[in-house]
């Protein structure tokens, strides 16, 4: 349960960072608060050859509400954004959610962009990300690019990233008053969700949010919301996530959450 | 740039429990084993080594974390408190250690240290935290022996008396 050997890297800009990752060809990995990363490490299902410690720089040390839009850097910390005084205005269904991602003890290091950088599909901040439409800004040494989150998330710890790119800033939709909701059925507070749903009004109807079934975050948006069309169309969805049996909950158990907590959420939402 | 290469041992200058600390590790050296084998201060517990028990627990700048889940290059400038940092000089036992013990809070101690620093960490920055607070703090704690009553009971007492609503009564270590 130690790490295997690596040179250590203290960067002190961006393109240093990025000088390293693309001169490591895959073998080089960003390390930030380390909530997710240190496990792996530990337990040596990654053996990077690099790390690369971005925390000590200050442009990415950012929270900046700009155009409509919350833009948080990689060096964010989760305690520091649940610090932040707006949060509960702009940035409503983070408020909810980032009580439930991991424990105070873990939030106090870990980071808003390490979440998502890891992918794990019962993670609260890739599904709020998801759930509202949100968008993460990559960068490597060639160029910055941009990607919608619904699109980000490949699989089980799978991602749209490349090798040589570190996940500079995400970005989400800051919160315009429409309601949203948050909910989680995990062992114990702060454990992996089993179930983990997030619903966000529309103009028309609803979008849900489910993590901890599918490989990654799901979205479905529920234009009857109401009545026995509204159980059925839960139900389809529910079905369609192809949940599994695991050591946590069988598939079925999850199928039951996803049907009550999105009912549920859907009334909150719509009341 | 800094680069520490993976096989060798870098300086490493960090304050732990308010002393200066200067000494060599390598990179991959988690905190837990700088504190225990490098300085051996063995307050600081090891369990599951994947950041889920608790039990290494200690405070950096200010906020509870968990060692095992941090490189110890990764404190470098930072101020790192231990479970030895609760005891005043003359050994006698911290508020929060005398409310454990009045309320037998432990059993076989494993995860002690952890969640001592926790509580202590939440009492720092919240003196009015309420018993929802320290259950919620103590979610990031596995207790095995206790059943988690007696350390919230301990906890709730021991806020109490830092608010000096109640009186502390000195108990030797």
């Amino acid at each position: 349960m130690k790490p295997a050997a690596f040179d250590y890297v203290r960067a002190e800009s961006v393109d240093e960072a990025l000088d390293v990752l693309r001169n490591a060809g895959g073998d080089a990995r960003i390390i930030a608060g380390g909530q997710s990363l240190m496990p792996m490490l530990n337990m040596r299902l990654a053996r990077p050859r690099i790390l690369v410690d971005i925390m000590r720089l200050k442009e990415l040390r950012r929270i900046e509400p700009r155009q409509g839009k919350i833009t948080i850097g990689a060096a964010v910390r989760q305690a520091e954004l649940l610090e932040w005084p707006s949060l509960d205005r702009d940035l409503t269904l983070l408020a909810l959610a980032l009580p439930w991602t991991g424990h105070v003890q873990t939030r106090s290091r870990g980071t808003i962009c390490g979440s998502i950088a890891h992918a794990d599909p019962s993670a609260e901040l890739p599904l709020a990300l998801v759930a509202l439409d949100g968008e993460i800004v990559l960068r490597s040494a060639r160029k910055r690019r941009r990607v919608a989150a619904r699109d980000f998330f490949l699989g089980v710890m799978a991602t749209d990233r490349y090798d040589d790119e570190l996940i500079e800033a995400v970005e989400f939709p800051a919160a315009d008053g429409r309601r949203c909701s948050f909910r989680e059925v995990a062992r114990r507070h702060g454990d992996f969700a089993i179930v983990a749903c997030a619903a966000v009004a529309m103009d028309r109807g609803v979008r849900l949010a489910v993590g901890g079934v599918a490989d990654r975050p799901v979205t479905r948006e529920f234009a009857c919301l109401e009545g026995s069309a509204l159980d059925d169309a839960l139900n389809a969805f529910a079905w369609d996530l192809d949940a599994r049996d695991d050591f946590h909950a069988t598939a079925r158990y999850r199928r039951d959450l996803v049907r009550m907590i999105g009912r549920e959420l859907i009334a909150e939402v719509t009341r | 740039m800094t680069r520490l290469s993976a096989e060798q041992q870098h300086h490493l200058r960090f304050r732990l429990n308010g002393k200066a600390v200067d000494r060599v590790c390598e990179p991959r050296m988690l905190l837990t084993d700088f504190i225990r084998h490098e300085i051996g201060a063995t307050g600081t517990h090891v369990g599951c080594e994947h950041g889920v028990c608790g039990a290494c627990t200690v405070i950096i700048d200010d906020r509870p974390a968990r060692a095992c889940l941090t490189l110890a290059h990764q404190v470098e400038g930072c101020e790192v408190r231990t479970v030895e940092s609760l005891a005043d000089t003359q050994g006698r036992l911290g508020v929060l250690q005398s409310a454990f013990r009045k309320y037998h809070a432990l059993q076989c101690g494993f995860c002690t240290a952890g969640i001592l620093m926790s509580l202590d960490a939440l009492f720092a920055r919240h003196a009015r935290a309420d018993e929802a607070e320290i259950r919620d703090v103590l979610t990031g704690h596995l207790c095995r022996c206790t059943g988690y009553a007696p350390i919230v009971k301990a906890a709730l007492e021991a806020a109490a008396e830092l608010r000096g609503e109640i009186g502390h009564e000195a108990i030797d270590a």
